[in-house]
């Protein structure tokens, strides 16, 4: 196999579709609204109570909403920010913003739900307002190909899911992975595969369309799979 | 009997064959291709992992997981400062 005409899926065309957007975000949009059903009876009333509450301005139902919320709206900004005290500001903005959004909240999906929305469109726009320099090219993470088409380093098992999983070694790695992905796609991965938004919901919430989000979608996972191979991958390789 | 298609071409649409969106007849490559390239079908197992990995590296997914974290009293103290005054 002849290793030296190599170039990316990308550079090789074929491509899943046009990515006409530039920049990061595209144009910022309205926070998409799902309307999942409430999980029962006894939920929806007591949501419906904490939303009365909230509306009359009952102290106790606000420390309720930010405890019980909190902690995992903060996880999420973390997620996004990777730094403590960016990700403490944006909870902290994202509860000011559902303060003032509660009078038009009209209790279609879950209270729980609909702070996710708001956390995750408070780190979005934190992490682009911090943005200042060009971001780096994905190509590099990407896997290789030789000129007829098969890949430049034939890919090979890995250790059992469930043996990797075990390791903290193993999150940390993938954790570092995730972080030195672009923030282009690392973006995108965090919102399909980690805040499990579906393709429509992420087109909306960055201002491109959806068969962009299914490329960087694709890519980043392409390029996480890379960084992690090396490390993940059984000693016998597959011809 | 047609050419089989490339490892490139097996890659570069595998999300669409994961999501089950592409035609039949592609699908139909894709299950040829497979059935003779293990070097493919160890990238798919793999690149599933990969997956997987993220969201347990991560913590759980929004839908489920682990008890969420308590917020520290100041940052609690500094949220509940900005809520409406009844």
């Amino acid at each position: 196999m002849d290793g030296t005409a190599i170039s990316t899926a990308a550079e090789r065309a074929i491509p899943l579709a046009r990515d006409g957007r530039s920049g990061l975000w595209g144009s910022a949009r309205v926070i998409p609204m799902p309307s999942p059903a409430l999980a029962d009876g006894r939920d929806q009333d007591a949501e419906e109570a904490l939303l009365a509450a909230l509306r009359a301005g009952d102290e106790r139902a606000y420390h309720e909403l930010v405890t019980g919320h909190g902690g995992r709206l903060l996880a999420v900004c973390r997620r996004f920010l990777g730094n403590e005290d960016d990700a403490r500001d944006a909870v902290q903005d994202a509860f000011f913003q559902a303060f003032r959004a509660l009078p038009r909240f009209a209790g279609s999906c879950r209270i729980g739900t609909w702070l996710h929305r708001i956390a995750v469109n408070t780190a979005l726009m934190r992490l682009r307002s911090r943005r200042s320099k060009p971001e780096e090219s994905i190509e590099p993470l990407l896997p290789t190909f030789v000129d007829d088409g098969h890949q430049a380093t034939p890919a090979a098992d890995w250790l059992e899911p469930f043996e990797l999983l075990e390791r903290q070694e193993t999150r940390e790695r993938v954790r570092r992975s995730i972080a030195a992905l672009p923030d282009t796609y690392r973006t995108v991965l965090l919102l399909r595969d980690i805040e499990e938004l579906d393709t429509a919901e992420v087109s909306e919430l960055l201002g491109i369309s959806q068969n962009a989000v299914k490329i960087r979608l694709h890519r980043a996972r392409q390029a996480l799979r890379e960084q992690l191979d090396p490390h993940f991958r059984k000693a016998t390789v597959l011809s | 009997m047609s050419e089989y298609i490339t490892c490139q071409e097996v890659i570069t649409f595998l999300l669409g064959y994961l999501a089950g969106e592409l035609t039949p007849e592609k699908e139909h490559e894709f299950e040829r291709h497979l059935a003779v390239c293990p070097s493919c079908v160890a990238y798919i197992k793999t690149y599933k992992v990969t997956i997987e990995l993220g969201k347990k590296a991560l913590g759980e997914p929004a839908s489920g997981g682990p008890a969420p974290e308590v917020l520290a009293p100041e940052l609690l103290k500094a949220i509940l400062s900005g809520r409406p005054l009844s």
